[in-house]
């Protein structure tokens, strides 16, 4: 029996789209059997980060309404083997599935994969309640901002109101060089503020804009900090225990020497 | 003049008395938070006020019916404000 992950984060553009595919992606070059599914119907997006958007024939509202089985809907991914997109629907908006209908398509999920990854889309509404319906765990992504932070507390008021157990946050789009300087929040400032368990941090990287433009997942990239991160985050949700390191995001020896050289910095 | 206010900024900032602005993003977070915590659950308050009720009817007999507890915001802090009428003391020894 697989797990069921949702990704969420109330504020949009923190990342969520970003974190499912990279996990995703990484888990399966791990060896597991992955599913991701864009729970976002109207504003589907995972297609593309992924690269996938001309294989899309069906979708999770087709499955869900019974015009196609699950099978014929789930895309295979272009590099991994193992790994699955189920794309959201474009022309519904997020009433056209229930909470119970994800629920059901979870299970059957569930049966088929090792990780089932839900890209939920942003906002409180039925779109969140539907992409948390059938998840056992979520992670918020959120970014050390004070909206981001503050949208990021009201959906894990909303998870325990919804007797989710402990969500685990990931910390995106952090700038070592913003939070030597007192300028960006840092890890404990976030951990004191959400008291949540931290699953891991994500550097801010242009990286992320390139594999976007490409369709294909910094994970992919040896030469990507975010990618490094995310794979780190991906050995946690195994069950491994690798710490988090903070002089890692503060570019490690080798950048802090060319800095003091005047070579410039990240 | 937003040309002075923003050298003044400068010259603050490089002697270092302005406070760092993730402080200001925490402690502005800090107070907007307690507000959003608070109406997040409308059984927040009723239950605190449950609680209350609970603990200082140990020491005194109160009205339960005029007791008034809300949460306020300021400009930099929320406080707690309970009304909360005492119709007796209970005699209270130290043995």
């Amino acid at each position: 029996m697989g797990e069921v992950l949702v990704v969420t984060s109330g504020k949009g553009g923190v990342g969520k789209t970003t974190t499912t595919a990279n996990l995703g992606t990484s888990l399966a070059m791990s060896g597991n059997k992955v599913a991701l599914v864009d729970a976002d119907i109207g504003l589907r997006n995972l297609d593309v980060v992924m690269g996938l958007e001309n294989r899309i024939v069906y979708d999770l509202v087709d499955v869900v309404e019974g015009f196609c089985r699950l099978k014929q809907a789930l895309i295979k991914d272009k590099r991994m083997e193992s790994l699955y997109l189920l794309p959201a629907a474009q022309t519904k908006d997020k009433t056209a599935v229930t909470p119970d209908q994800m629920r059901g398509l979870c299970q059957e999920l569930r049966g088929e994969f090792d990780f089932v990854l839900i890209d939920s889309p942003a906002g409180i509404e039925q779109g969140f309640r539907n992409a948390v319906a059938g998840a056992d765990k979520a992670i918020i992504v959120t970014t050390p901002e004070v909206a981001a932070v503050r949208d990021a507390d009201r959906i894990i008021g909303l998870l325990e109101a919804a007797n989710m157990r402990s969500p685990h946050l990931i910390i995106n789009r952090m700038r070592p060089s913003m939070v030597r300087r007192g300028d960006m929040m840092d890890i404990e400032d976030m951990l004191e503020i959400l008291a949540v368990d931290l699953l891991g941090v994500v550097p801010e990287d242009e990286q992320i804009v390139i594999s976007t433009n490409r369709g294909e997942p910094a994970v992919l990239s040896h030469s990507s900090k975010a990618g490094e991160a995310y794979r780190d985050i991906t050995r946690r949700l195994q069950g491994e225990v690798v710490p988090i390191q903070p002089l890692a995001l503060d570019g490690g020896i080798f950048q802090r020497l060319r800095k003091i050289m005047g070579f410039g910095q990240n | 003049m937003k040309g002075v206010e923003d050298l003044l900024d400068l010259i603050n900032r490089v002697f270092g008395r302005e406070t760092p602005s993730k402080e200001v993003a925490k402690e502005r977070l800090r107070l907007v938070l307690v507000h959003d915590r608070s109406s997040v659950s409308p059984q927040f308050l009723q239950s605190l006020r449950e609680d209350l009720l609970l603990v200082i009817s140990r020491y005194m007999d109160i009205d339960d019916r005029d007791m008034d507890v809300n949460l306020t915001t300021t400009e930099n802090q929320v406080a707690l404000v309970a009304n909360i009428p005492v119709k007796r003391l209970k005699r209270f020894s130290n043995a």
